[in-house]
């Protein structure tokens, strides 16, 4: 199959996704399941990275700042806007990728390969809406929270490890903080976020409800989404800052 | 009952079936025979619209299903059960959960009816006390059972069941065949099964499709089968001389 094909494939299985539920209560409880698996579900690896990530970023600013004559100020500035534009949507998108992408991926492949899939066609329910649907919506919704969590996390990170290494004082990180802060950062991130929680799940659906073959196969289909959702998100990325920044 | 008229399916250059015509009756068992590759899945696949076909017309009941609109497919399809080879259970769900799935999904009818209902149909399929037991925990044997549940649950017209025996024993598989039978005489069903087994063919098929390279070699019933002269069909169903000799036993207890 070339590219064109999977393109055309992936558009056909969004536009499948789109039809009336036949039972909405249904639909709601496996839209709530996926919510719990996406969100609940990384909410760990969400908070260690995006800690460390910030803590990292924090101690870098120090090393990198020694001259006596720049206010100490930057070094929180740095670590804002490093986590909100760029290691909290892209980054923690990229692990969610790997994470959610992988199992995504494998549970529609084995459903797929096991003809779950085809008797929920034959009992005249469309699988696309019942299987698919839930997983996006529920990554769209639960992701950019993840996302914004990861900021926090991030910039709390960076607070204690730069109070813990005696360069900056906790008021003078609090007030960098607030300096110079431009509130659209924070949309631009949860533009980006919303994006990539789109290609995170969409991706990875197409991927395991197309499988045909064995449990190789789901292995290789697994696989696959999470390198092709990696590489989406950086090119979303580079187009989002081109037409946003 | 189903009708199919000069069904043509081909993938890519390969032709799997060729011009297949076949009247599948009500209230009786209708099988699907054939070596592997011969196209049988591939027509089940299409009578219930998994696959479309490239030519042909497919009839349920008077009704054209070729030319259904995919809305009222979907509807045709609440009536339709099917019994999948490796029972495609939902891992996720306990035996109680996979056969309330279709009620919770089409009925209005309350927790407590659907439970009733449950039971019932476990009971119809000897599984009583299994409810909360999950997929995982369950033998060949058993899944098949539940998965013959999930598919009468909604009280089908159209029964189709892929290869019911595939992976079980001789006593579990005579079970299983006996189970669909009865299940077919007692509900009035159309039932359809894709089967290789000898078993099946000589105690339930009262109406037989022989499909040999994906085109239509033989038809009959397994009565018909004891004096049939097609050579291809003595060589599928008689393979073994244990066979053969039981072809002989069939005959001459026939003649008497």
């Amino acid at each position: 199959m070339n590219l064109f094909t999977h393109i055309g494939k992936y558009l056909l299985m969004l536009k499948g996704m789109f039809s009336k539920p036949e039972n909405p209560k249904l639909y709601w409880k496996e839209f709530m399941h996926q919510c719990s698996e996406i969100g609940v579900g990384s909410l760990g690896i969400v908070v260690i990275i995006s800690f460390f990530m910030g803590a990292v970023s924090a101690l870098q600013a120090v090393y990198q700042i020694v001259n006596p004559l720049i206010s100490k100020t930057i070094i929180p500035q740095i670590v804002r806007d490093t986590v909100i534009l760029e290691f909290a949507p892209t980054l923690i998108c990229i692990v969610l990728a790997g994470v959610i992408g992988s199992k995504i991926a494998s549970e529609l492949g084995n459903m797929r390969v096991s003809e779950q899939i085809d008797a929920l066609e034959i009992m005249g329910i469309n699988s696309k809406t019942y299987l698919v649907m839930p997983k996006i919506v529920a990554a769209i919704v639960m992701i950019p929270m993840l996302v914004i969590l990861s900021m926090v996390l991030g910039i709390a990170g960076g607070r204690i490890t730069a109070v813990a290494s005696g360069v900056v004082s906790a008021e003078t990180y609090d007030r960098g903080l607030i300096e110079l802060f431009l509130p659209y950062n924070v949309f631009f991130a949860m533009m980006k976020a919303y994006t990539f929680a789109f290609i995170i799940s969409s991706v990875p659906a197409y991927f395991g409800y197309n499988v045909s073959g064995g449990s190789l196969e789901i292995g290789r289909s697994s696989t696959k989404s999470v390198v092709v959702s990696c590489v989406l998100i950086l090119v979303a990325d580079y187009i989002l800052a081109q037409l946003l920044l | 009952m189903i009708e199919f008229k000069n069904i043509v399916k081909k993938f890519g250059d390969k032709l799997v079936l060729n011009d297949v015509s076949h009247k599948m009756e009500t209230g009786k068992t209708n099988l699907i025979i054939g070596t592997s590759g011969s196209g049988k899945t591939v027509l089940q696949k299409c009578l219930v619209g998994l696959f479309e076909p490239d030519a042909g017309e497919i009839i349920y009941d008077g009704t054209s299903f070729t030319q259904m609109s995919e809305d009222d497919r979907k509807l045709l399809r609440q009536q339709i059960g099917m019994l999948f080879q490796g029972s495609a259970l939902f891992d996720s769900m306990t035996v109680e959960d996979n056969i309330k799935f279709p009620l919770d999904m089409f009925t209005k009818d309350k927790q407590q009816e659907k439970l009733k209902r449950v039971n019932e149909v476990l009971e119809r399929v000897n599984l009583i006390g299994s409810n909360k037991k999950f997929p995982a925990e369950l033998s060949g044997g058993m899944k098949k059972r539940v998965g013959i549940a999930r598919a009468i649950v909604l009280n089908p017209k159209f029964l189709f069941c892929d290869e019911p025996n595939s992976g079980l024993d001789p006593q579990t598989s005579m079970l299983i065949d006996k189970l669909i039978s009865d299940i077919t005489r007692d509900y009035k069903m159309t039932t359809i099964i894709n089967t290789h087994d000898m078993n099946s063919v000589m105690e339930i098929g009262d109406n037989i499709l022989y499909l040999k390279d994906g085109k239509k070699e033989w038809t009959g019933n397994s009565k018909d089968i004891i004096f049939s002269e097609n050579k291809n069909l003595n060589q599928f169903i008689f393979a073994s001389e244990f066979l053969q000799d039981a072809k002989l036993h069939r005959m001459m207890e026939a003649k008497k």
